[in-house]
Formats: structure tokens, sequence, C-alpha cells
């Protein structure tokens, strides 16, 4: 019996490479010049989704995404490297979601596409949260196993997941339906498949379509596959005074840059005089010795 | 004004863990604050010793969910106790680790009372709001202060029409201090058989591999660190030589991990441990927000970087502008010269 898995994926700004021209004058990040990654932990679970497909063929993985237009990026991706189908959840009413009404949101987007699995990745690197995969599972009153690793074992009622902790490791077994996050040190996800990106090359959402020069209607007749579903507020019957501003508990009261407590420090060079002065402020200070 | 609650997290030992301490130890102060009490809650099997052990933190009111069911911990047996015990005393702010435990159980219990949570915070503080457009007055809030964007920006989260005020905090975050007064705390037993059915058990443990930590980074106060700079794995070997010397631990950055030359759990930083001993040396370490936010609270700092801006010189006492490979050896011969 195959499974149906949802797998969820946020499109990030590359916040570890967050340069010099990425800080604007006043120290607000300027979120334009970061280029816009697949969320790395997201990579990790579409690759435990991909596995369970290897092990059960008929399963179907489908990508997941609530974000802006652009976001179908990362859809293309998954489905180049093994994902059957994605949707994506777009709408100017999620702006200013935090992780619960986005969590809300992402439920009820899950409730209409109906799978036996959720799996996510543990967190996002925008945010470095890892709320919304336990929050979603709350909101589909389904168990959660977090920082999974590896798949121990599949059968018809339930799956066998390893843990990683921050001291150990921990095997547990869950019954279905159950909501997966994944954590880094599990397998990295298999590369591109040059056949599927191919196939899937030309595959848009609507919006994406009607900013394209060329006119696509007869070729996506005759390939309904190559088009990503699009999702918004209604589409999901969602309630819109629980998204956005008016759905989201936690308010940004202020941002502030990081400052340097300037010190006065004591400049010295690596000549024996200089290491010896040093040492010897450390012991007559008794800071060591 | 209700309480603030602190989830108290118990090991195989059946010992409070270190980082709920911290947080009773900010709890009692936030709570003092705003002239209110502290609870905590503990849930497991072996939950003996654990009053003799918070004690000295001045816990007012101790919550105990005590059954063989309860230990290793599980999500959602966890999860319906605290929410059944927040939903009776509705507390005015709720403090969990962040633990693989408590960020694994806080966003869950947070979405089931649909308030708000801050994961990580960095610090805590009481203060006022003032909406911008309805100018509604908020008063005596939780500040919930955390890095954010990879730990270029500060911000500062409140929740002001939700309750619980949610935060996690990780390990070496909060100081470890014992209350100014302290009595004996009130005990409340919690009835878990009318709050557990069998649907909270859909998830069981097969198994479970637990280590004690190797390394003790935060009950160093000596902590020699190596970054980038220091340029291989057998250079390391010279800053063992040195905190053998002197009796500290050695730990690094997050980039010297990553190139292999040591393991990580010596990192030091926003993703690693946050330590603040008395001294921290740092060898060929730039000085990136990231790891800085993990050591700036040292009492003293020395710098040891060919280049003499690195940004680590700003917050350090001493500077030494030169090479690794000169400077330890110097180090070394002078103080087991001069030591007694
Ligand atoms: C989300 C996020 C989380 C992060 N978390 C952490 C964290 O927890 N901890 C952490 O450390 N980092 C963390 N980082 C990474 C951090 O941004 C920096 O990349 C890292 O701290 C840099 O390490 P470094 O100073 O060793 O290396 P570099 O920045 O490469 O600095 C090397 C230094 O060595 C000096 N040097 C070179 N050769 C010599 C020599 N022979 N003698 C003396 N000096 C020499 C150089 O002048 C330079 O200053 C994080 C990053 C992100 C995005
Ligand atoms: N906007 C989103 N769209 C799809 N998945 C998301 C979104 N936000 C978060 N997730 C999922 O939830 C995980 C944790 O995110 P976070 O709580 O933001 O750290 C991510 O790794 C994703 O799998």
């Amino acid at each position: 019996m195959g499974l149906k898995i949802v797998v969820l994926a946020k499109q990030v700004p590359d916040t570890r490479n967050v340069g010099k021209d990425a800080m604007k004058a006043d120290g607000t990040v300027n979120r334009g010049a970061l280029p816009a990654i697949f969320n790395p932990e997201d990579l990790n679970a579409l690759e435990m989704a991909l596995h369970i497909k290897d092990l059960r063929p008929d399963t179907e993985v489908t990508i997941l995404t609530m974000g802006p237009p652009r976001a179908a990026e990362i859809i293309r991706e998954a489905i180049y490297r093994g994902a059957d189908n994605g949707f994506l959840i777009t709408d100017r009413k999620f702006a200013g979601s935090d992780t619960l009404a986005t969590s809300y949101a992402i439920s009820m987007a899950v409730k209409k596409v109906n799978p036996d699995m959720v799996i996510a990745g543990r967190q996002a690197i925008d945010g470095d949260t890892a709320q919304v995969g336990p929050q979603v599972a709350e909101k589909l009153d389904w168990p959660q196993v977090t920082y999974a690793e590896e798949v121990l074992f599949l059968n018809d009622d339930k799956i066998g997941i390893k843990r990683r902790l921050e001291n150990g490791v921990e095997s547990v077994e869950s019954t279905f339906p159950t909501l997966i996050t994944v954590h880094s040190s599990a397998p990295a996800c298999r590369a591109r498949n040059a056949k599927r990106v191919m196939t899937y090359k030309h595959a848009r959402t609507f919006t994406e379509l009607q900013e394209e020069v060329r006119d696509y209607t007869e070729l996506y007749d005759q390939r309904p596959y190559l088009s990503i579903c699009e999702w918004n507020v209604e589409t999901i019957e969602a309630d819109p005074e629980h998204l956005g501003l008016s759905g989201s508990p936690t308010k940004v009261k202020k941002i502030d840059n990081v400052v340097l407590q300037q010190k006065d420090s004591m400049v010295l060079t690596d000549s024996n005089q200089d290491v010896e002065l040093l040492m010897a402020n450390l012991i007559s200070g008794h800071i060591i010795g | 004004m209700n309480n603030v609650f602190v989830y108290c997290e118990i090991n195989e030992d059946g010992n409070v863990v270190d980082v709920s301490l911290e947080l009773l130890s900010k709890g009692r102060k936030l709570a003092d604050e705003l002239g209110v009490k502290l609870e905590g809650i503990f849930i497991g099997d072996n939950l003996s010793k654990v009053e003799e052990q918070v004690f000295p933190y001045g816990v007012d009111v101790m919550h105990i969910a005590s059954s063989k069911k309860l230990f290793p911990y599980l999500t959602l047996p966890h999860n319906a106790i605290v929410t059944h015990i927040f939903k009776e005393e509705q507390p005015e702010i709720a403090l969990f680790g962040a633990t693989t435990i408590g960020r694994d159980l806080a966003p869950r219990i947070a979405s089931t009372l649909k308030c708000g949570l801050t994961a990580d915070c960095t610090s805590l503080e009481i203060g006022d709001h003032t909406e911008n457009r309805t100018k509604k007055e908020y008063k005596n809030l939780l500040y919930q202060i955390r890095p954010a964007f990879g730990g270029n920006i500060i911000a500062t989260i409140i929740n002001p029409d939700t309750r619980p005020q949610m935060a996690t905090v990780r390990e070496g975050v909060m100081k470890l201090e014992p209350a100014k007064k302290m009595s004996k705390p009130i005990t409340k037993l919690v009835d878990i058989d009318n709050i557990l059915n069998d649907d909270h058990f859909a998830v069981s443990i097969i198994e479970r591999h637990i280590e004690a930590k190797k390394v003790n980074l935060r009950g160093s106060q000596i902590i020699v660190a190596g970054g980038y700079g220091v340029g291989s794995r057998e250079n390391f070997d010279l800053l063992y030589e040195l905190a053998d010397a002197i009796g500290g631990e050695v730990a690094a950055t997050r980039a010297a991990v990553d190139a292999g030359f040591i393991e990580s759990d010596r990192q030091v930083g926003q993703t690693g441990v946050t330590v603040r001993p008395k001294l921290y040396i740092a060898f060929g370490i730039s000085g990136a927000v990231q790891h800085r936010a993990g050591m700036d609270q040292s009492a003293t700092i020395i710098s040891v970087n060919t280049d003499p801006k690195a940004p680590i010189n700003a917050i350090a006492d001493y500077t030494i502008v030169g090479e690794i490979s000169t400077v330890v050896p110097k180090m070394i011969e002078y103080y087991k010269k001069h030591s007694k």
C-alpha cells in the first residue's frame, strides 16, 4: 500500500551568508539582497519522503509551501528531485503571520490534501524557531515525531523513526497519521534527475503563467502535469481572522542593531616582553594561577 | 496578576536539569518584579529528589505529575498535563528550556492554547507597551528578546493580548542564582488519570541511548578557544597544551568545527554553548556576532589575532596582534616558570 505524504518546505533568504551589502545603512536587513534558497532542513525532509517512496513506489509525495508567488521555484526544485506534485499557498492576507497563524494556514491546506503523513524540516533558517512543525501537528490533532534522522521501519500501521537528541539518540514508533520533523543530520537530499528536469522545466503556477510572454495554453491543455496548483485563503477555507497580523499573538516591538560593547583594550605585540607582561597581569590579578 | 511558571525537565538520574534551575532563578526575579508567585511543573517517574534540588531557587508552588508512563518524555502526555494545568491556573508567563524537549513541547502547548511563543530568547525583561494604532496601553509585559536573521539583528517580541506569554531559553543564557528568601513550597499533585488517555500514547519509545556530557565548557572558569585561524587539527594540540597548563577547557568557533579541527560539542555561540568564564582566550577568532553571543559575558577576554582590526578585539581586555604559533608556547613557558 502506498502512502500519501505532504512535505512542508519554505523558501528562505540565505541568512548564512549575510554580507555587508545585505545590511542597510540604518542597520536593518535588506532581504532583497539575499539569495532565496530551499530551506536546508526541508531538503532533508524531502529526502526522507523520497526514501519512503523508494520503499513503497506507489507513494505520492506532494510539496506544500506557503509564501509569495516566486516560492513556486522550490516546488519545481522538489519536482526535479523526485516529488510528484506541489501546492503553493499564496495570498496577501498571510502577510505578517507568526508561527501560529502560519501553522493554522498550513494545517487547513494539509486537511484538503488529506495525507497519511506530513514531513517538515526541523526549522527554517530565517527564524530558527522550529515551531511550525509541532504546531501544524497540534492543529491537525496528530502525534508528532521531531528531530528525525532515519526511517527504521515502515509497516501498514506504524513507522519507526530514529530521533537525534542533544545528548543521544532515541528510537520511537508512531501510528498514522503522523507528522515528522527532520534534523540536518538526516541523509542529504538526492540531486536533480536530468530527465525530470526536462519533463518539468515548464511547470508553472497560474500567476507565473500570466507573466510569460508566450501563450502556453495549448501546451498546458496537453500536459496538465505542468500546472502547479495555487491556493489562496478561500481555497483552503481558512478564517481570515486567524491569519496575518490579526491571527498572530506575537508582535515585534522593536528591532535593534547588534552593538559591540566597546572595551578599552590593551594592545600588545607577540614579543617576549609583551606576552610576559600579559601573563604577569593575569597571575597577579588571580585570573590564572 | 497571575503567576510565573517554569516547566522543569528531569534527567535520567532524577535530577532537575541545569537550564530549568537557571529558568527558576530568572523566573524568581520576574515574579518578584511583578509581585506574583513562582510555580514549577515537574513531570516524570522518579521525582523524590526534586523538591530538595529546587528549594534554593525559591519556588512557591510545585505541580507534580508522577507515573511510570511519564518518563522518558513523550510529547502528547506532557502536553496534555501542562495544558491542563495552564487552563486551570492561567499563568502570566511560562518558561521552557530551549532543549530537544522544550522545543518539542512548548510550540505544541502554544498552539493548543492559541498563545504566542518566542524561541531561544537571550534576555527577558518586564516593560510597558503602547499600541501604535489604537493607543491602547499595556503594563508589565514580558519583553522576549532574541537575535534574529542569523544573529544580525536583535528583536524584542511581545504578546500583548494572549496568556501565558511563553518563551524558551537555552542552557547557560540565564544565570544560576539562589533566591534571596526561600520557604517550603506548596505541593500540588496532578490527577493524571483524569487527564491521560490511550490516544496520548500514539508514539512510543522503542530504545534510547543517552550519553553523559563529555565536555563541560560551562563549568570551566578558564576557556582557551580557537577559531578558523588556528589552521588545523594538529595546531589545536597546542591549545590543549595551554589549557592543560593553566587549568582550562578548549572551545572553538563554528568555522573551526565545520573545518573538522575539533568536535562540535566544544562550539561556543548562538548555536553552541553559552559560557561566562573568568577568562576567555580567543585564538584566531574574528568575532562574528553569532560567536560573541556565546562568550561576551566573560569577565576577561584576550584576543590573539594577526589582524589588528578583527572585530573581537573591540570586546577584548587585551589584544595581542600576532601569530598563534609564536604566542602560545611563550604563554606556556612563562606560566610554567612563574606559577606556584
Ligand atoms: C545562524 C548562524 C549561527 C551561527 N552560530 C555560530 C556559533 O554558535 N558559534 C560560532 O562560533 N559561529 C557561529 N556562526 C558562524 C559565524 O558567523 C562565523 O562564521 C564564525 O564564528 C567564524 O569563525 P572564526 O572566527 O573561527 O573564523 P574566521 O571568521 O575565518 O576568522 C579567523 C580569524 O583568524 C585570524 N587568523 C588567521 N590566521 C591566524 C594566525 N596564524 N594567528 C592568529 N590569528 C589568525 C584571522 O585574522 C581571523 O580574524 C553562525 C552563523 C550563522 C549564520
Ligand atoms: N511558509 C511555510 N511553508 C511551508 N512550510 C513551512 C513554512 N514555514 C515553516 N514551514 C515548515 O516548518 C518547518 C519549521 O519552520 P520554523 O518553525 O519557521 O522554523 C520548516 O522547516 C518547514 O518544513
